[in-house]
């Protein structure tokens, strides 16, 4: 009871608060949060969330897996190649440097303004956490896990999947935690930039054609959704990753 | 040393993919081009003007970042109460894209400062603040009971047991913080116009000037190693004296 | 049969771990090996397993030349928290050598239930190691050795980090097991009392570079038990034999 009230208490407060204090604006910019909920309603029907929302979701996913199997597959190799690694880590760096959003106008000279575009502009902002955390990962395998590996035979690719690949996961999902934050991002500047249908092309529509309770509900979307995917996310790796929080648990406790 | 090989391995590489028709050299040109156009920049008064502008969003927004989330968090973290209560509302709200602001900042601010600030703070701000709320959540019950039986206020407890507790988780919150706040800066310019070396891309972008566009996008990733590396070096000489880092060098 | 002759170890730059080692263990033999600590066991195990390249000399197992892991040898190490993978429940831990191995799936349960109830541990198969105690652990790890159904089974040290009563039942676990199972055991210890009270011969390495200092029978008998094998009259003058003689080695290579 009390446990809910914490978790119920300030977000009721905190929208109570702004549906109140916005009640009697007058102001162009702030509309009433009843008018937003309102527009939330007929703005976002079926019809808006096929259009415009799961065309977003769609690039947004392909995109983020395929910067995880790129990542994974180019930081174990790079994990495993001490040489390798050495020689290309600055250039990992610089790139990872770069902010994500100016790829846009360079990856639009390529492959124009399609899906293909915004795909490859997700893909490439997002690979470099999951590659640098993944090579991180892989370095860190211990070395007498490695050994029994050995010892038991177990070389070769079946080494990899068996043994590599589970002992670096915790740190290949906090990159894909990261990676999946830069990609909402990008999926949203990528329809600002060029685009005619999507979550960000519709919400700078609203904002361009002076829509505003319209554009307020499509930040309101916004921020849903993220929390949405972190949340998916969470679940995901809390299961994936049982082993490790109950092994650090386990730890913490002796 | 062969980090250097790899680097120039890059330069080769962008210079022979051009030259060898693989690639038009009107999408990729070839790294003298690039370095050329970025000695043309280099000699203008408007490219170091842009330079300070993104440098001034980014130093003012990490400032009021910081300075916001060390506040918040160690206010909410000094009171259990306050970290129950808002626990739940700090994971809604962080995973809201920074981007969703995009238009009320347009709205609010048009192509000034202000519109990158906005941006710029509220991305940041998230990176510090959880960063001391887990530095809060760290402090040893044992050296908190320690300091209450010897009746320490709860200033003076906040002051000598928490504060020494969360600094080196205040100092990876900056460092996480400051990238962010390029990356915020440069997309703020980018997205909105608002001046600074985004713009420039932009501008460079919409008139056809590639490998000004090259140039440019090159200075903004050199600025974030640069910012890297100087965070990562201030955090290393300001905590050499805390116990957390000394204990991990090696004996 | 394992044979060891004139094995030699030199780590980069000009550090002799292993001088000239050589020695045999019988097929079906329990030797221990002792030495002061320091003293390049490690590496020897290592290079017995096949996980370490010697600078000269050569291991055999069965008559084969070792010159990678060898399939019929099974290896526990000191570390068994490092050593079981954390993110498999314990059956998978077990069953993960013999799927390498490509055993059918009804001979693999069946191996890894037999093993875990040798063990004593039938009824932890969906356990995770880091869900057990240490010496549980251990015993995982053994029964992960043994059901690989090895003809040489080495031990490095394994029992360095569990507290004294469970290292006494690993102790006799690892004496009936071999009785049992009639495998070839190589067990390293810094342990005098544990290489005298487990061994059929007991080898004595010298301190680093390591050569084989002496070798004793233990002639005990066959059944052994903590409580009267320890008071054996024989017993003492067996561990202090050996003493003595680790002792000679440390002195040797500190005056010389």
């Amino acid at each position: 009871m009390r446990k809910v009230a914490y978790v119920l208490g300030l977000p009721v407060v905190l929208f109570a608060a702004w549906y109140l204090i916005s009640a009697g604006s007058e102001s162009f910019y702030a509309p009433p949060l009843r008018d937003i909920l309102a527009s939330f309603g007929r703005t976002w029907t079926l019809d808006r969330l096929q259009a415009d929302v799961l065309p977003s979701l769609l690039r947004l996913t392909a995109g983020f897996l395929l910067a995880a199997v790129i990542g994974v597959a180019l930081g174990v190799a790079i994990g495993l190649g001490p040489r390798l690694r050495a020689t290309v880590e600055p250039v990992l760096e610089f790139f990872r440097a770069i902010p994500p959003p100016v790829l846009v106008p360079v990856i639009m000279l390529f492959a124009g303004i399609g899906n293909g575009m915004k795909i490859i502009v997700i893909v490439f902002g997002c690979v470099w956490p999951v590659l640098l955390n993944t090579v991180e990962g892989v370095r860190a395998v211990d070395s007498v896990q490695l050994d029994t590996a050995r010892a038991y035979g177990i070389n070769g690719f079946d080494r990899i999947r068996r043994v590599v690949l589970p002992s670096a996961s915790p740190q290949i999902a906090a990159g894909l935690r990261q990676a999946l934050s830069i990609a909402i991002i990008l999926m949203v500047i990528s329809e600002m930039f060029a685009a005619s249908n999507g979550l960000g092309f519709t919400i700078v529509q609203f904002q361009r054609s002076f829509a505003i309770p319209e554009m307020w509900s499509g930040i309101i979307l916004l921020g849903l959704l993220g929390f949405g995917l972190s949340l998916l996310f969470r679940l995901a790796e809390g299961r994936a990753l049982r082993w490790y929080h109950g092994l650090r648990a386990a730890s913490k406790g002796r | 040393m062969r980090g250097l090989l790899g680097l120039a391995g890059l330069l080769v590489i962008v210079e022979a993919l051009p030259r060898s028709g693989l690639v038009d050299d009107g999408y990729l040109p070839p790294t003298s081009r690039i370095v050329a156009a970025l000695g043309d920049e280099v000699v203008t008064a408007e490219f170091w003007q842009a330079v300070a502008d993104t440098l001034t969003a980014w130093v003012i927004g990490l400032a009021v970042a910081v300075a916001a989330g060390v506040v918040v968090g160690v206010a909410i973290g000094a009171v259990p109460v306050l970290r129950a209560a808002t626990s739940s509302t700090i994971e809604f709200l962080r995973p809201i894209p920074s981007v969703a602001l995009i238009p009320l900042a347009v709205l609010l601010y048009g192509t000034d400062l202000g519109s990158t600030l906005l941006l710029v703070v509220y991305a940041a701000f998230w990176q510090v603040l959880v960063q001391v709320l887990y530095g809060v959540a760290d402090v040893d019950p044992i050296a908190d009971e320690t300091a209450r039986s010897f009746r320490f206020g709860a200033w003076a407890r906040i002051r000598h047991v928490l504060w020494p507790t969360a600094l080196p988780y205040v100092f990876t919150g900056v460092r996480l913080a400051a990238s962010v706040a390029l990356v915020l800066a440069v997309t703020a310019e980018l997205v909105i116009g608002a001046p600074g070396l985004g713009k420039m891309i932009a501008v460079a972008q919409t008139s056809g000037a590639v490998p000004d566009m090259y140039a440019l996008i090159a200075v903004t990733g050199l600025l974030g190693v640069a910012i890297n590396l100087a965070a990562r070096a201030f955090e290393r000489r300001t905590l050499a004296w805390h116990q957390s880092v000394r204990g991990e060098v090696p004996a | 049969m394992l044979s060891v002759s004139g094995l030699r170890k030199v780590y980069q730059p000009h550090v002799e771990a292993l001088r000239d080692l050589t020695f045999t263990v019988e097929r079906g033999e329990l030797v221990c090996l002792v030495g002061p600590s320091g003293c390049g066991k490690t590496t020897l195990l290592r290079c017995i397993a096949g996980l370490l390249e010697p600078t000269g000399g050569k291991v055999s197992l069965d008559g084969r030349e070792v010159s990678g892991p060898p399939p019929g040898l099974a290896m526990v190490f000191q570390e068994y928290g490092r050593s079981l993978f954390p993110w498999m429940t314990v059956r998978d831990n077990v069953e993960l050598p013999l799927k390498q191995k490509r055993l059918p799936r009804t001979r693999r349960s069946a191996l890894v239930e037999e093993s875990l109830t040798a063990v004593g541990l039938a009824g932890s198969e969906s356990a995770y190691p880091w869900q057990l105690s240490g010496g549980m652990q251990q015993r995982v790890a053994i029964a992960r050795a043994v059901a690989y159904e090895p003809s040489t089974l080495l031990m490095d040290e394994p029992f360095a980090a569990v507290d004294a009563q469970t290292r006494a039942d690993l102790e006799d676990l690892v004496r009936s097991l071999w009785q049992r199972l009639g495998v070839t055991v190589l067990f390293i210890t810094h342990d005098i009392d544990e290489a005298v009270y487990l061994g059929q011969r007991v080898l004595m390495l010298s301190s680093s570079p390591t050569v084989v200092q002496d070798e004793i029978t233990v002639d005990l008998p066959a059944e052994r038990d903590q409580l009267h094998t320890r008071a054996d009259p024989r017993f003492t003058e067996l561990r202090t034999h050996v003493y003595e003689q680790i002792q000679a080695a440390k002195l040797s290579t500190r005056t010389g």
